[in-house]
Order: C-alpha cells, then sequence, then structure tokens
C-alpha cells in the first residue's frame, strides 16, 4: 500500500507526535509548517493524502485546501478544533473529503487515513449507470454521453455507493459507514456537504436534482436510469 | 298664580326638557348594571337570563376593551357629557329666565285691560238698571231675556276693544244654581266651556275677587288651540245676579319669542358641546400622542431594539418625558451593552481556551496512547500509570468537550438542525450503547411505548446526546434495578421519560440537578467519570429544540426525567403526554415517604385509587424484578392485585400514537387508569417543573 501522506501543521509538537505514530502504521510522513509553502510541498511530494490543519500561519487551511483540490483529487483530511458547523462545513466545502477533531485518538487518525486510501486498492472491473451517467469502476471514470466528468476520489465513491444499489435509499448514517469508514454514527453534514458538491458537477440543474436523489427525512438514492 | 304658572306652562317645557335627562339617568343606571352584572358576567338569575345577557355581551365585548385600552376616547366622551350636562342646566335656567320676563310684562297688561273691563262691566249694568228705571217698571216675565240682549251687547262692546287681542267670554255663575237660564256668551269663537278651567270658575264661585290661571283657548271654528292667560271675576248683570265675566289673553306672540328662544339655544349649545368634544380630541391627542409614542419605543426597546429613541420637540412636560425617557434608554442600552461586551468577552475567552488547549491535548493524548500501547514491556508501576493516564485523558476530553458545548450554547452559537426522525431509533441506538454500563451494573434497560413511530421535527444528535445522558445517568444512579425508558406522543407534542428506582432525588433537587457541576453527593463514588455538565447541556438541547427537560425524584423512590419535544419545530408546547411524576411514585400508590400507607387503608380501599394504581404499574411496565417487587407488596398488603407487577406485565400499553383516534370503551379497570394518564396531553404540572419550560 502506498502511504505517503503530507503533514500539514505549525505546531511543531503535534507535527512530530503525528509523525511517531503514521511512521509506527506503516506511512511515509513528510512534513511543511506554513500554508505558503504547502502547495509547492504538495507538488514536489506528491502524496496519497494530505493532513491539514485549517489554522495556519500564512495561507490558512481553507485556502490550501482550495489549492489543492484545484489541481488533484487527492484526499484531504482536515484536523480543526473547532467542530463548529460553519468552520467545518467551509473546510468540506472548499474540497477537504474528511475531517477530524482535535483532540483525536491515533487510531482514530489512522482509521481514517486508511479508509482514504483503501480505494486506492485496485477495484474489479465494473461498468454502472444511474440516471444518464455511465460509471467505469476500474477505470475510475465518469462519462456523460462520452464526455468524461471529473469527480475526486471521494466523490466516485459516493457516487459508486449510490449506483450499485439503485433500489436502495442510503441513510446518511450508512453512507458515513460505506463511502468514509466510519463505525459508528457521525456527522452527517460530511455526507450533506458532499452530496451538494457531487450534484454540482454531475447534475444538470443541481436545484432539481436527478442523479442523486434527496428522500426526505430518510436520505438518498440513485435517481431513475 | 304661583301654583298654577308652575303646572302648566313651565310644565310643558318640563317634560320636553327633561327627556335628555332622564335619559342620562337611565343612562348611567344602565352602566351601572352593566358593570355590576353585565360585564363581569355576575348575573345571578335563571339559566336562559344568563343566556340573554351572554348574547347581549358578546357585542358589547369589544366597545368596552376600546373603552378600556383608549384614554383619548375616555376624555371625549366624558367632556361630552358633561359639557351636555352644563349646556342643558344653562339652557333650563335662561329659558325659564326668559319666559318669566316675558309673562310679568303680559300679565301685568292683561290685567289691567282685564281690571277696566270689570269696572265697565259694572257702569254697564249700573246704566242699564238706572235705564230700566227710567223707563218704568219692567215686567218681571222677562228680565232674562233683556239681560241676555244685554249681555251679548256687553261682550261684543268689551271685546271690540281690543281687535282681537283678547276674546271675552261670559258664564252664569254656577252659584246661581243655573236657573237663570242665561247661556255663556263669548266672542271670537272661543269654546267657553272648555277653554275657561274648572278650577278658575268654582274659584270665581267663592269670592268675587278677580282671578287668574293659564289655560289653552280652543277654537270653535277649528283653529289650533293656544295657550292663554285667563282673568275672570263675578259681576253682577242688571238684575242684581251675579255672573261670570272672563277676559282670554291669547300668549301666542309670548310662545313664539320663547321658542325662538329655545331654539337658538339649542342650536348654540349643540355647538358649543361638539365643539368642545373636539377640543378634548384634540387637547388630549397632544397629550396621548406622546405617550403612545413613548409606549410604542419601550415596546421596541424590550424587544431588543435599543438604539429607539423619542423625538423630543419644545420644552414642556411631555418634551421632558421624552428626554428622560431618551435618558433611561441610553443608560439601559449602555449597561446591556457593558454587559454583553463583557459576557462576550468571557464567552470568547472560555471558547478559546477550550481551543488552545486542543493542540496541545492532542500531542498528548497521542503520546498516552502511544505509551499505552506498549505498556506491556512496561514495569508494572509504570504500566499502571501509563493506564490512568490514558484514562483521566479521557475525562479531560470529555470535560473539555462539554466546557465548549456549554459555551457554545452561552454564546448563543448552538444551531438546530432539525429534520423528522423517529424517535424510536433514536432511543434503540442509545439503550444499545448504555448495554455495555447497564450489564455492568446489573440493570435491565427496557422500552415502553415503542409499537407505533414516534416521529418529531428535531436534531438527531442533540436528541441522541440528552437520551444518552439520561440513561446513563438513570442506569448509574439506578442501584442495579431496572430502568425503564417511556415514549409517547400527543397532541402537538412527544415525550421520552427515563424512569429509574435508585436513589431518588432529595426536595429541591429536581431543579438542581440541571446545573452546572452540580453533583447530588460529593461525597458519592463516580465509576463513569461525568463532567458534571451533562445536564446542563442537556437542558440547552431541549430548549433549543422549544422543548422541555423536567426531573421529578423522591428520595429513595427513584427519579424520572422528562423530555418534551415539540412535534413539529417552532410549534410552542402547552403539555406533555407522559406525567411528569410517574404513576408508581410513592405518592401516586398512596404511601409516604417511609414507605407506609397513606391516611390509613381508607385511602386505598377506594376505587380509584387502585385503578389508578393498576394503571400505572401497567403503563409503566413496572418491573418484573428488582426490589420494587417486595417493598410494593409488602408496603401494601391491601392494594389491588393489579397493582402488583406480576399481573400489570399483562396489559399491553396501547400504542402511544393511536390512542387519540381510538374511542373503544376501556375493557377493565386497568384500561381507564392507563387511559387516564395516556389520552391527550395533560396540563403541565406546577412546580419544579416550570423553571424549566423553554424560553
Amino acid at each position: 500500500m502506498k502511504g505517503r501522506v503530507l503533514v500539514v501543521d505549525d505546531d511543531t509538537a503535534l507535527a512530530e507526535m503525528l509523525g511517531i505514530v503514521l511512521r509506527g502504521e506503516g506511512f511515509e510522513p513528510s512534513f511543511v509548517a506554513d500554508g505558503d509553502k504547502a502547495l509547492a510541498a504538495f507538488r514536489e511530494t506528491k502524496p496519497d493524502l494530505v493532513l491539514l490543519d485549517l489554522m495556519l500561519p500564512g495561507r490558512d487551511g481553507i485556502e490550501v485546501c482550495r489549492l489543492i483540490r484545484a489541481e488533484s483529487g487527492v484526499p484531504i483530511v482536515m484536523l480543526t478544533a473547532k467542530s463548529d458547523t460553519v468552520d467545518v462545513v467551509v473546510g468540506l466545502e472548499s474540497g477537504a473529503d474528511d475531517y477530524i477533531v482535535k483532540p483525536f485518538k491515533p487510531k482514530e487518525l489512522v482509521a481514517r487515513i486508511r479508509a482514504r486510501l483503501r480505494r486506492s486498492e485496485e477495484p474489479a472491473p465494473e461498468q454502472l449507470a444511474i440516471g444518464d451517467l455511465v460509471i467505469d469502476v476500474a477505470g475510475h471514470s465518469v462519462k456523460r454521453d462520452g464526455q468524461s466528468i471529473a469527480l475526486t476520489p471521494l466523490e466516485f465513491d459516493l457516487l459508486v455507493a449510490l449506483a450499485r444499489k439503485p433500489w436502495q435509499v442510503f441513510t446518511r448514517e450508512v453512507l458515513l459507514e460505506q463511502v468514509w469508514g466510519y463505525r459508528h454514527a457521525a456527522d452527517t453534514r460530511l455526507v450533506n456537504v458532499h452530496v451538494q458538491r457531487l450534484r454540482s458537477k454531475v447534475e444538470k440543474d443541481p436545484e432539481r436534482p436527478e442523479i442523486v436523489v434527496t428522500v426526505r427525512g430518510v436520505g438518498y438514492k440513485a435517481g431513475p436510469s | 298664580m304661583s301654583r298654577d304658572s308652575a303646572a302648566s306652562a313651565p310644565g310643558e317645557s318640563g317634560v320636553r326638557s327633561g327627556r335628555p335627562v332622564g335619559r342620562k339617568m337611565t343612562g348611567s343606571r344602565w352602566g351601572r348594571f352593566m358593570e355590576g352584572g353585565l360585564l363581569q358576567g355576575g348575573v345571578q338569575g335563571s339559566p336562559v337570563l344568563r343566556l340573554f345577557m351572554r348574547w347581549v355581551r358578546r357585542p358589547l365585548l369589544p366597545v368596552m376593551r376600546l373603552w378600556r385600552r383608549n384614554i383619548q376616547l375616555k376624555i371625549v366622551v366624558t367632556t361630552l357629557l358633561m359639557s351636555l350636562g352644563v349646556v342643558l342646566l344653562l339652557g333650563f335656567v335662561v329659558i325659564g329666565q326668559v319666559r318669566n320676563g316675558l309673562l310679568d310684562a303680559k300679565v301685568k297688561a292683561s290685567q289691567s285691560q282685564a281690571t277696566g273691563g270689570f269696572s265697565v262691566a259694572k257702569q254697564k249694568a249700573d246704566a242699564a238698571v238706572t235705564a230700566d228705571g227710567d223707563d218704568g217698571s219692567s215686567a218681571d216675565g222677562r228680565p232674562s231675556k233683556n239681560v241676555g240682549q244685554w249681555m251679548s251687547d256687553l261682550v261684543v262692546s268689551l271685546s271690540s276693544g281690543g281687535q282681537g287681542a283678547f276674546d271675552v267670554v261670559t258664564l252664569s255663575s254656577s252659584a246661581a244654581g243655573g236657573g237663570a237660564g242665561l247661556g255663556p256668551r263669548y266672542s271670537g269663537d272661543v269654546d267657553p266651556t272648555v277653554s275657561v278651567p274648572v278650577s278658575l270658575r268654582e274659584r270665581l264661585d267663592s269670592n268675587t275677587l278677580a282671578a287668574q290661571s293659564y289655560t289653552r283657548v280652543v277654537y270653535k271654528d277649528g283653529r289650533p288651540s293656544q295657550p292663554a292667560l285667563v282673568i275672570g271675576k263675578q259681576v253682577n248683570d242688571p238684575n242684581g245676579d251675579p255672573y261670570q265675566l272672563y277676559y282670554l289673553f291669547p300668549l301666542t306672540q309670548e310662545e313664539k319669542s320663547l321658542s325662538l328662544v329655545k331654539g337658538t339655544l339649542a342650536t348654540a349649545g349643540l355647538f358649543v358641546v361638539v365643539l368642545l368634544g373636539a377640543i378634548a380630541w384634540l387637547v388630549v391627542r397632544q397629550v396621548v400622542t406622546p405617550v403612545r409614542m413613548a409606549a410604542g419605543i419601550a415596546e421596541r426597546l424590550s424587544a431588543g431594539r435599543l438604539q429607539e429613541r423619542m423625538k423630543v420637540t419644545g420644552e414642556d412636560d411631555i418634551a421632558r418625558l421624552g428626554e428622560a425617557f431618551n435618558k433611561m434608554a441610553q443608560n439601559l442600552q449602555l449597561k446591556i451593552q457593558q454587559l454583553e461586551d463583557l459576557s462576550r468577552m468571557q464567552r470568547r475567552f472560555v471558547s478559546d481556551v477550550s481551543h488552545e488547549l486542543r493542540t496541545p491535548l492532542t500531542t498528548v493524548r497521542m503520546a498516552a496512547d502511544v505509551i499505552h500501547e506498549a505498556r506491556v514491556d512496561f514495569d508494572p508501576v509504570t504500566a499502571r500509570s501509563a493506564e490512568l493516564l490514558a484514562d483521566q485523558l479521557d475525562r479531560f476530553e470529555s470535560l473539555l468537550a462539554d466546557l465548549l458545548e456549554i459555551s457554545r450554547f452561552d454564546a448563543g452559537a448552538a444551531a438546530l438542525e432539525a429534520e423528522p426522525i423517529d424517535l424510536r431509533e433514536v432511543v434503540r441506538r442509545v439503550v444499545s450503547g448504555a448495554e455495555p454500563l447497564a450489564e455492568r451494573k446489573g440493570t435491565h434497560i427496557r422500552v415502553v411505548g415503542d409499537q407505533q413511530p414516534v416521529v418529531a421535527e428535531a436534531d438527531a444528535r442533540r436528541v441522541e446526546r440528552v437520551l444518552r445522558n439520561l440513561v446513563v445517568n438513570a442506569v448509574e444512579h439506578g442501584d442495579g434495578k431496572d430502568v425503564i425508558v417511556k415514549l409517547a406522543s400527543a397532541g402537538g407534542a412527544v415525550a421520552i421519560a427515563v424512569r429509574d428506582y435508585g436513589v431518588g432525588l432529595k426536595p429541591g433537587e429536581a431543579t438542581r440537578v440541571f446545573s452546572r457541576f452540580w453533583r447530588a453527593d460529593p461525597a458519592r463514588a463516580r465509576t463513569t467519570g461525568g463532567t458534571g455538565l451533562g445536564l446542563s447541556i442537556a437542558l440547552e438541547d431541549a430548549r433549543l429544540h422549544g422543548g422541555w427537560l423536567q426531573a421529578w425524584g423522591e428520595p429513595g423512590g427513584g427519579s424520572q426525567f422528562r423530555l418534551t419535544l415539540p412535534r413539529t419545530a417552532d410549534e410552542p408546547l402547552r403539555g406533555s403526554p407522559i406525567p411528569l411524576e410517574p404513576k408508581d411514585s410513592r405518592r401516586n400508590r398512596g404511601l409516604n415517604d417511609a414507605g407506609l400507607p397513606l391516611g390509613g387503608s381508607g385511602k386505598l380501599a377506594t376505587v380509584p385509587v387502585q385503578q389508578q394504581a393498576g394503571g400505572g404499574s401497567a403503563s409503566s411496565a413496572a418491573p418484573s424484578r428488582g426490589p420494587i417487587v417486595p417493598r410494593m407488596a409488602g408496603a401494601s398488603p391491601t392494594a389491588d392485585p393489579t397493582a402488583l407487577p406480576g399481573s400489570g406485565s399483562r396489559v399491553v400499553p396501547r400504542p402511544a400514537g393511536s390512542v387519540r383516534r381510538q374511542d373503544d370503551a376501556p375493557t377493565d379497570g386497568e384500561r381507564t387508569g392507563q387511559e387516564r394518564g395516556r389520552d391527550g396531553v395533560e396540563p403541565e404540572e406546577l412546580g419544579h417543573g416550570e423553571a424549566f419550560r423553554g424560553r
């Protein structure tokens, strides 16, 4: 398993501790302490995952997250001291796949990282259809009328999870478990934000979704194909 | 003169002008009647009367409310009524004086005219006697005819002098017995018998002086009758027989003058009243408008718009009121802002501290976990230290999390993400999460009332947090006895009650459990390491939903915590589907604190108490095990057998969701007891629970 992790954090003690834990779990961590240098370090190290602290000197974490997301779909996990609605939602909307609130347990962190990296393992060749979209699971591509749509790995996973069982209504909790790898109920805002992001890419009219349909009071399901 | 004058002419106008006075009097009586009975609803009488009163009162209520609330209306109406009274009084006085003046002049002129007439009549009679004497002896057989002719001539000659200004009437004296056979003689088509009042004729009979009276002249030729002054005197005819001679002076002119004066006065009075009303309205408006403005602004101030100020113009009292008001508002705003700043700073501090603590705590936490993982390699002392470190870090973390949560509530930063959720799901999650702890404690958690969906618009995360707190608390303080989680929904509310049979709460503790860092017994060993903020956060969560979180407990009898949420967000709660005090509380079972029957066996023997006891144990499904069984059985051996858990468990509680639609009659006593608690929303109990209503 590839395991290059870029840790963007200004707190040296925490960064060092993260390094100890990550190395103990078999990852290859690299570090950057400044928001301004984060993008350069990202291009240089080409990590498989970014651990990003939201409060940084220089460019703040949200901005860094946006910049990285603009040029790569690599999984980003935010480290945040604030679990307030606004902070988390802003972070997720700027492109982070997941977030973890300080203080966290090492096991929790590792589980999240592994869940984000798990997808890199070779999937079986599979063709799925959802609405007027064609999904090639192995080729990691989504096409509408031959035009390919760029999705981040997380958005892709979310779409595939829905498309695999078009008859099923997924509660947010189930999606958290299947897509994010949470074993117990967590913050359902993750799902809401990423469904919005996914819709903005795959729906013709995000205001009237046809691919990812909301089932009020329950959750989401795939639209009829 | 005085008696008659008071009786006739003034009497007429008295009746006419007296009408408004009379109406006013009945008005005030009506008002008293309304105040005393009609509007207070205090009419004691037959149901028909009361129904009528209610029917009358209903349309009047808005008017009375306007009357009570509108000072301008009050003052204008009062001014109108009072000025009306003054104008009326003034009118009477003026009219009375005018009338007296007019009549006095007329009476004097008439009297001199009549006196002259009387003396002329006397002279003519004397002259006739002399002439007769000169003519020689007249035959006694025809004197009356001569006298009759003479009298007709007399009337014509007397009346001709007045040129219609008066009429003359002669009547035979009734004292003469009418034997003379003289008919009445009159001028100007006057109806003599009707026009001359009988009382005056009787008075003339009794003496020979002149007398006068007021009357109405009635004409034979169909002219309208007129008020008149009549002056009469008994005079002797040429034969020496008495007859009555009357002068009738019509008062047409005087009446015309008087009615002109009356009309003028009425018009002027009306104008004065209306103008006074208008003036009062204007004046009151000048005072009331600023007062109303002040009231409106005060209301807006109290609603939180602290920058509102009154407009101040001039330097009068109203302006001073405005200035004082504005000064008050200014100071209030300043103080409130100071307090707000202070509390914002404090909250910010708490929040910042919590956040700043987090990063080093994360490092410590990770380090501790690494050490903890490796503890098998350490010597026992170091290994135990590593364990303690990890455990206490957990506690520290949860304390920090709770502090942050509380500071978020204090800052008003907590947001409700409500959507329709089935509370049974939440309860299931919470119960399964608390199962490990319950097993350690030997407690069994049972859920009651989960046959039907219990759906409410709520924030699942917060409700789960509240319930987890309540259930864990109940298990922790339940002394190993059963914990019952009861769900119900009715009306616009859903409720979840968590009942335990542990140490319970002392009087007064039911309100204090929600205080921050409050502990029932500081000396008590803490096994699960709560932060002391759990119930405070739970209370804030309930408030955020617009719901209630209330506690009930009795020493040694366990406690019940009840969460009531509105079924749809923003709907105010009016009651809870579950009574705060459970039906199997000691008091409801008729036991005192010591567990002995209350008030002897008489109370227990009454049927309702037994039913209630039966229903209570049924609806809350009293535990089939645990010490409550021997206690109940031992303490109240005379109680209804249905109160015992063994039989109570036979009764399946009806699904709460369908209760309101089902109309089937209760089949047995247990059902009725159960229904009493389940049907509908019970009115909110008074007492300690009140303090915890949502904001």
